[in-house]
């Protein structure tokens, strides 16, 4: 039997609330499918397996929230035969230290016959009282509704609001056990809880990690001379941006020098495929930063493809978990307009970021002479515990060979 | 202000038309010397001659072609189709040659034609010639739809359809004719793309056009004495529909009542209904009502007639019955 946790989506996730499960006892799972959307800080997320099997049992019900590393649902893998299983009894203390970035699974041998759990019973509520709900961060399953068939309406969270604000002037903290209690339904995370998760990654980075950095400029000439000639021919929908390219010549700069492609958890560990995070900033404030998975094999039309699609649900929030949870690796690119240069945080156990300024014409020195060219000034922040400069050296100069030689992504 | 009749004031807005531009005519069944079916253009053919008030034969299809017609031929016909009941017959012209012919030609071909139309009941005329059937020239694109429920509009919306390019459908209702109201003096052209808050409130969305305006106003009104704090709407532009201001009021009161007399299903209520759920899903405290006409053929007698659409006493107590569960 498999038992399927709750899976960290970052360095910063402690825990995530079970909003929806996707999958019923007794469907078939296969590689990809998504079992269930989980709120987290950085949003509502939808959680993939896999592997194949039967969803055998779920243990956490819609709207519990638990600590990464529950075991949300028993899966019986292909072949197995049908067994009784019991549920682990207790949830894991959260760990504070790295937490894995792939969904934890692991098999399990069952015991002894299951414990019932009881379907929890949906509330009914309006949708502006949901939403009243959720800004206050308020539990509605200790609400009663007084609007048609007892469902709970906005004058319902009024009432509990006025009930709420007193309790508060006498009790020391009962805002924070409202806040603890399960939340019912996936709110968009507020401004302020992505604030709070983008301070948690960066402060650990910047506390734990020593940075060393490296700067080269690149000549962007030849690449936006290649850009340009490649989208003659594709339409405006399919067109190519500098960004596209930087991806590929970073994914292939990791194959190069495989260091980089690494997370730091007791010691330097490589890892196989190499998935590109790429900082995508909020409209209202705070970033995400969704990854491109194995970028190195996608041709650079799927690279674009893949940003047009994963932009957008970034900004919505709507990112799946594979997405969130596997890079290997960070980009940053401040973008027009925006700075010459910029100095990334590596991203908590990564061990680099690069960064990428704004492409801009300098005059430069080639062959003797003073040209005008246009050039991009990148950047490497790594983590001086896994790598030295010299291999930081290897990575740009290898970055830049391939910015040199476009055709060859 | 002065005091005036609803027919007054769609008549006085087809005088002024017709005084202001000459490419103006009215034609239409019995609209010249027996001075319209209902007496809307009584005296206007002594007063414009023949050529401009136009009698003609019985063919709805017929008329309302060369109405559509003429507009190609760069005049601005005010077609007159007695009641909607007869317009079926004409609607291979609105909807096959009026509302395609910009889009079949190319943006070449405008049809700056006007179609006005009784419609509703509330006369004891019976089945054949009592529907209310906006939703049919709602579903159209291509055309707009207008429709008539205030004094105000019946003095201005025949002078701004006037002015659009393209075909416009105007929806009067005989059962208002001898209605009397207040209108400015200088009373005029309207907006003709917007809906319009007739009242102000908080507590809940009155979504109505047509004969539902004054019937939601006058409940309002008696709400108001018990506390309860009513806004109107009044849709005045059945297409498109300008679900701006009708979402704006629902965000404000998160509670919606829709009325009218067309049939419930696949109504104008249905498709305000599905875009408040579309778009102000979040705004809603309560699920969007409806009071529409019941689904049957309209009755004869009096009681019957007046039973089978919402009255200003039906309005009233639904709203009772959502506001105090």
């Amino acid at each position: 039997m498999i038992s399927f946790k709750m899976p960290s989506l970052g360095a910063d996730m402690e825990d995530g609330t079970l909003v929806e499960w996707r999958k019923q006892p007794g469907d078939l799972l296969q590689r990809g499918d998504i079992l269930a959307d989980v709120d987290t800080q950085k949003g509502l997320i939808e959680i993939e397996f896999f592997g194949e099997g039967v969803l055998e049992k779920q243990l956490v019900e819609e709207g519990q929230k638990v600590p990464v590393g529950t075991v949300l649902a028993l899966i019986r893998p292909v072949g197995a035969e049908a067994e009784q299983v019991v549920p682990p009894a207790a949830a894991p203390e959260p760990k504070k230290e790295a937490i894995p970035m792939e969904p934890i699974l692991q098999e399990e041998k069952p015991a002894s016959p299951p414990v019932a759990t009881e379907k929890t019973k949906r509330i009914k509520i309006s949708p502006l009282a949901r939403k009243m709900a959720e800004m206050h961060q308020m539990d509605i399953s200790q609400i009663k509704g007084t609007g048609p068939e007892g469902a709970i309406v906005k004058a319902d969270i009024e009432k509990r609001l006025a009930e709420i604000v007193p309790e508060k002037e006498v009790v020391e903290k009962p805002r924070e056990v409202l806040q603890q209690a399960p939340v019912q339904q996936a709110a968009i995370p507020e401004s302020e809880a992505i604030r709070k998760a983008v301070a948690a990654a960066m402060s650990r980075s910047n506390q734990d990690i020593p940075h060393y950095y490296l700067e080269k400029r690149m000549d962007m000439s030849k690449a936006l001379a290649w850009l340009k000639e490649a989208n003659k021919e594709r339409s405006v929908q399919q067109r190519l941006l500098p960004v596209a390219l930087f991806i590929k010549a970073v994914a292939k700069a990791l194959d190069d020098v495989p260091d980089l492609n690494a997370v730091w958890e007791n010691g330097l560990q490589r890892k196989n495929e190499i998935n590109i995070g790429f900082v995508v900033s909020l409209r209202t404030g705070g970033i995400m930063v969704p990854a491109i998975l194995n970028a190195d094999t996608l041709s650079m039309d799927a690279v674009m493809a893949c940003l047009n699609d994963i932009i957008p649900r970034a900004r919505a929030f709507k990112l799946r978990s594979s997405e969130l949870s596997q890079s290997t690796f960070t980009i940053t690119s401040i973008g027009e307009g925006g700075g010459d240069k910029v100095f990334g945080v590596i991203y908590p156990p990564q061990v680099g970021i690069v960064g990428f300024g704004e492409i801009r014409d300098e005059a430069v020195v080639h062959e003797g002479m003073i040209g005008i060219k246009p050039v991009v000034d990148v950047t490497l922040a790594a983590d001086h515990r896994a790598t030295d400069g010299l291999i930081g050296g290897k990575f740009l100069a290898a970055l830049n060979k391939y910015l040199q030689n476009p055709a060859s992504l | 202000m002065i005091t005036i009749t609803y027919r007054e004031a769609l008549k006085s807005a087809i005088r002024e038309s017709l005084q202001k531009d000459e490419r103006v005519f009215l034609m239409g069944e019995d609209v010249g010397h027996y001075g319209g079916a209902f007496a809307v253009s009584k005296g206007l053919l002594k007063e414009f001659g023949p050529e401009r008030i136009m009698d003609v034969p019985l063919s709805e299809s017929g008329f309302t072609g060369a109405g559509i017609g003429a507009a190609l031929a760069g005049m601005r016909p005010i077609v007159e189709i007695m009641t909607v009941n007869f317009s079926l017959l004409a609607m291979d012209q609105i909807f096959n040659n009026a509302a395609t012919l910009l889009h079949m030609s190319g943006g070449q071909l405008n049809v700056p034609v006007v179609i006005r139309m009784g419609c509703g009941i509330g006369r004891q005329l019976a089945a054949q010639h009592s529907h209310s059937w906006e939703p049919f020239y709602a579903h159209v694109p291509g055309i707009h739809v207008l429709s008539v429920g205030t004094h105000e509009d019946a003095r201005g919306m025949l002078l701004s359809a006037l002015q659009s390019p393209d075909p416009v459908i105007i929806f009067e209702y005989t059962s208002m004719l001898n209605l009397e109201g207040e209108i400015p003096e200088d009373a005029g052209a309207v907006d003709i793309r917007k809906a319009k808050v007739r009242r102000e409130g908080k507590d809940l969305s009155l979504i109505t056009y047509g004969t539902g305006v004054y019937k939601a106003m006058e409940a309002a009104e008696i709400l108001a004495r018990d506390g309860m704090d009513i806004e109107v709407v009044d849709l005045r532009v059945l297409r498109p529909l300008d679900e701006e201001t009708f979402l704006a009021s629902v965000a404000k009161t998160h509670r919606a009542l829709i009325v009218e007399d067309a049939w419930k299903s696949v109504s104008i209520s249905s498709e305000v209904s599905s875009r408040i759920m579309e778009k102000a899903f979040f705004e809603l405290d309560l699920p969007v009502e409806r009071l529409c006409g019941v689904e049957v053929s309209i009755p004869y007698p009096k009681h019957l007639e007046d039973a089978s659409v919402p009255q200003v006493q039906d309005i009233v107590d639904r709203v009772r019955k959502i506001l105090k569960p």
